[in-house]
């Protein structure tokens, strides 16, 4: 793709904006508690936008509204779960988590369960979890520096590296928060106004495409003579009769060709394909190809409205068990601002979560060739060219790509803060200087991961990640805080059957993807399964080994569960770290700005 | 300014900001107004005092040791403590099964129609498909209204709980 001025720009600015705003509160971190936790004093509005910010991901941004494209009004539960997840992590997790004073979530399920050896386990679940979460942010940052730079596209997946480690190394936690909070408004910016000026231009007619195709029971059609690069090799389902002309790789000449309706064509990488104005579009196989069945939710069958049903779930509980929203909470002042923060979490979420429906619902009409291609993470970036060609349609595009871009960075920052939060306190001492070290393998690990591993669907491989959340952490934070019968025996048996069976389905599904997609939908989206059967075991194990409770359940239940103003909060940061005589500065505030 | 006070007395958190607005509401109050109306101050006045002992007395022990007390026997868990916490316990998480349970019905009962009338998932209203205004933009302000509900009813909870302890 040609070089967008205009999108080179806007990454650069955020590039800058975000070392500045990093480099600037990093001055004012010193200590243990500025690294993991920015010092507990992050007010709840504050703190709601950097959460909102960091959990806004390249799948959020990108891959909504490329669900929305593919998969139509089915694909709109991702956005629901994604919300929903704060719901259920603010009923039943969020004021007692912060009382518990943990500095992590290994740290909490110590506190409460007293066993090391469990700790462990939840330490490589969190790095586990921490590292798919991030494969798909590089892999993203690097599809949609492609899109609009002609740059290799592991270029963009190592910028982010460095600058993410940058900035995490110089003040962890403490520089991070602003830079997520900032972040969060930047990319409600960034998909707002191109939401508007696009709605703007659509309805007014000054546009290029065909208005109101979505309302024909048709499959898509191409608005305008279109030609085609296949990136990976794909089998496109044909619902008309379709005239196309194909360029295989290595040939020099079209050929002309006529795909029979009904037909699945399977096409190599690097094919180009050329389709006149007015040809319906062929889909690739996994995506809708009618359009009354993409306006109409639950039109594909049972298996689709039980996956439905996992993804509701996997979305619902996993939220609570991912460890960065979590390690967000700690720095909270107290447990009833770590409740107003979900609140304000779940307000600005839902504000975000309208316009990347919107934008993919406008990608149907004017980008269909993403269907042909598959690659419908796309849809975000190349819709404002198709619409609005021309020096306005790039500018919209370098807009949208700052937000995409500061997408990447926050999330890709959040989970590195935490999950060297975690290395550093369980595999080291927790001093700084650990967590600087931790930060630096950390980061390596998902970088060379994100160069060697097939990228798939955004959303898709996040939303693995979320079920693997919620069938190893929910049930032991669940069960944890509100009951009193939870062993660590329990606990653990819950958390590795859980998470192997999730891994497992990760491995099929990842076998089948290079073989020929034969695994049923179970293994791509496998929580209605996994979750119940981990929260049983979890309590089956835990009733059978009554002896195993921890003696200080009832004083530890007391301090999860007794309000704030009575005072039985204990941070453990003080209890272990000793960091007490940092809190005279703390009245400062300098963060807080 | 205010928020040095927050800090420093940490556990007590009501008393603090009465105190930083009092002291600067108060001082210019009682300098302007007592030469051109001080019948009109005077009402003012019982007002106040109060509060300032209120704030004066937060610290001193008078006052808190009933608290203690309750506090201690809650550390201490004896059987009344570990059946008051219980019962809060229960409490919370009724609050929080009921209004989980309340969004799942509503929403998780969407799919469901949807896949059993297709009639209900053609639905259009004004020329928009009615799926898509229930699955694209009333799912959140539910999940927002639901947050604050919970956020009311728990706080409120808590605040009877820690007037039980208080008295």
């Amino acid at each position: 793709m040609q070089l967008n001025p205009w999108a080179l720009t806007g990454i650069v600015l955020v590039a800058a904006m975000t070392f500045y705003l990093g480099h600037r509160s990093s001055r004012f971190a010193s200590s243990t508690h500025d690294f993991l936790v920015a010092r507990r004093t992050v007010r709840s509005r504050r703190n709601a936008a950097a959460i909102s910010g960091e959990y806004l991901s390249a799948a959020s941004f990108l891959g909504v509204a490329g669900i929305v494209l593919k998969e139509g009004a089915d694909g709109l539960w991702y956005p629901i779960g994604f919300t929903a997840g704060y719901l259920a992590l603010m009923l039943f997790v969020a004021a007692p988590l912060r009382r518990s004073g943990a500095y992590t979530l290994p740290d909490f399920i110590e506190a409460r369960l007293g066993s090391v050896a469990l700790r462990r386990c939840a330490t490589a679940f969190v790095v586990v979890i921490g590292i798919l979460y991030t494969v798909p942010q590089l892999q993203g940052a690097g599809l949609a520096l492609t899109t609009v730079l002609p740059v290799p596209w592991w270029f963009g997946a190592l910028a982010v590296t460095v600058l993410v480690a940058g900035n995490v190394l110089a003040g962890g936690m403490r520089a991070i928060t602003v830079v997520q909070a900032f972040q969060y408004w930047l990319k409600l910016f960034a998909l707002a106004v191109p939401a508007f000026v696009l709605c703007a231009v659509f309805v007014s007619g000054g546009h290029s495409g065909p208005a109101g195709a979505l309302g024909s029971p048709a499959p898509p059609t191409f608005p305008a003579d279109t030609t085609v690069k296949i990136e990976t090799d794909v089998g496109l389902r044909v619902t008309m009769v379709t005239p196309v002309r194909v360029r295989k790789p290595g040939e020099t000449e079209d050929r002309t060709v006529v795909w029979a309706k009904g037909a699945t064509e399977q096409v190599a990488k690097g094919t180009e394909l050329r389709f006149a104005a007015g040809t319906s579009v062929p889909v690739v196989t996994e995506a809708l190809s009618a359009n009354s069945d993409w306006l109409r939710p639950g039109s594909t069958g049972l298996s689709d409205l039980l996956q439905t049903y996992s993804l509701i779930l996997a979305t619902f509980l996993g939220t609570m068990g991912l460890p960065h929203v979590l390690v967000r909470f700690y720095t909270n002042p107290d447990g009833k601002a770590a409740r107003r923060t979900a609140v304000h979490v779940l307000l600005l979420l839902g504000l975000f979560y309208l316009f990347p429906t919107l934008l993919g619902a406008m990608s149907r009409m004017y980008v269909p060739e993403l269907l042909v291609t598959g690659q419908t993470d796309a849809a975000v970036l190349r819709l404002p060219q198709a619409v609005l060609p021309g020096v306005a349609g790039q500018i919209l595009t370098g807009v949208i790509m700052a937000g995409a871009f500061a997408a990447f960075l926050s999330t890709s920052s959040g989970l590195l803060v935490s999950v060297a939060g975690v290395v550093s306190t369980d595999l080291f001492k927790g001093k700084v200087r650990d967590f600087r070290w931790a930060t630096g393998i950390v980061a390596v690990i998902p970088a060379g991961l994100a160069l060697t591993m097939r990228s798939t669907d955004l959303s898709l491989s996040v939303g693995m990640s979320f079920a693997l959340a919620a069938s190893t952490f929910s049930p032991i934070l669940v069960l944890g805080i509100w009951w009193r019968g939870l062993t660590w025996p329990g606990a653990m048996t819950g958390m590795i059957v859980g998470g192997g069976l999730v891994v497992s389905a990760l491995v099929v599904n990842t076998v089948s993807g290079y073989t020929g997609n034969w695994a049923p939908w179970l293994a791509d989206q496998p929580a209605l399964i996994t979750v119940p059967t981990a929260f049983a075991v979890t309590v089956l194990v835990s009733l059978a080994t009554r002896a195993g409770r921890p003696a200080d359940v009832n004083a530890v239940m007391l301090r999860l569960h007794a309000p704030d103003p009575l005072g039985f909060m204990r941070d453990r940061a003080v209890a272990r770290f000793g960091q007490i005589e940092n809190r005279g500065r703390t009245g400062k505030g300098r963060h807080r700005k | 300014m205010n928020d040095d006070i927050y800090r420093h007395v940490e556990g007590v958190r009501e008393p603090d900001p009465t105190l930083g607005k009092t002291r600067g509401r108060h001082e210019p109050a009682t300098v302007e107004r007592v030469p051109p109306a001080p019948v009109e101050s005077q009402p003012e006045q019982p007002a106040k005092p109060p509060k300032r002992q209120r704030v004066v007395l937060a610290d001193p022990r008078s006052r808190s040791t009933p608290t203690l007390r309750a506090r201690v026997e809650l550390e201490e868990q004896t059987s009344w403590g570990t059946l008051l916490v219980d019962d809060l316990v229960k409490r919370q998480l009724r609050a929080g099964l009921a209004l989980a349970g309340l969004v799942l019905v509503v929403l998780g009962g969407l799919p469901l129609a949807f896949y059993l009338s297709s009639d209900f998932a053609g639905v259009h209203v004004v020329g928009v498909p009615l799926a898509w205004l229930l699955l694209g933009v009333l799912p959140f302000p539910l999940l927002l209204l639901a947050g604050l509900a919970y956020n009311r009813l728990a706080e409120r909870h808590e605040r009877d709980f820690v007037d039980m302890i208080e008295n």
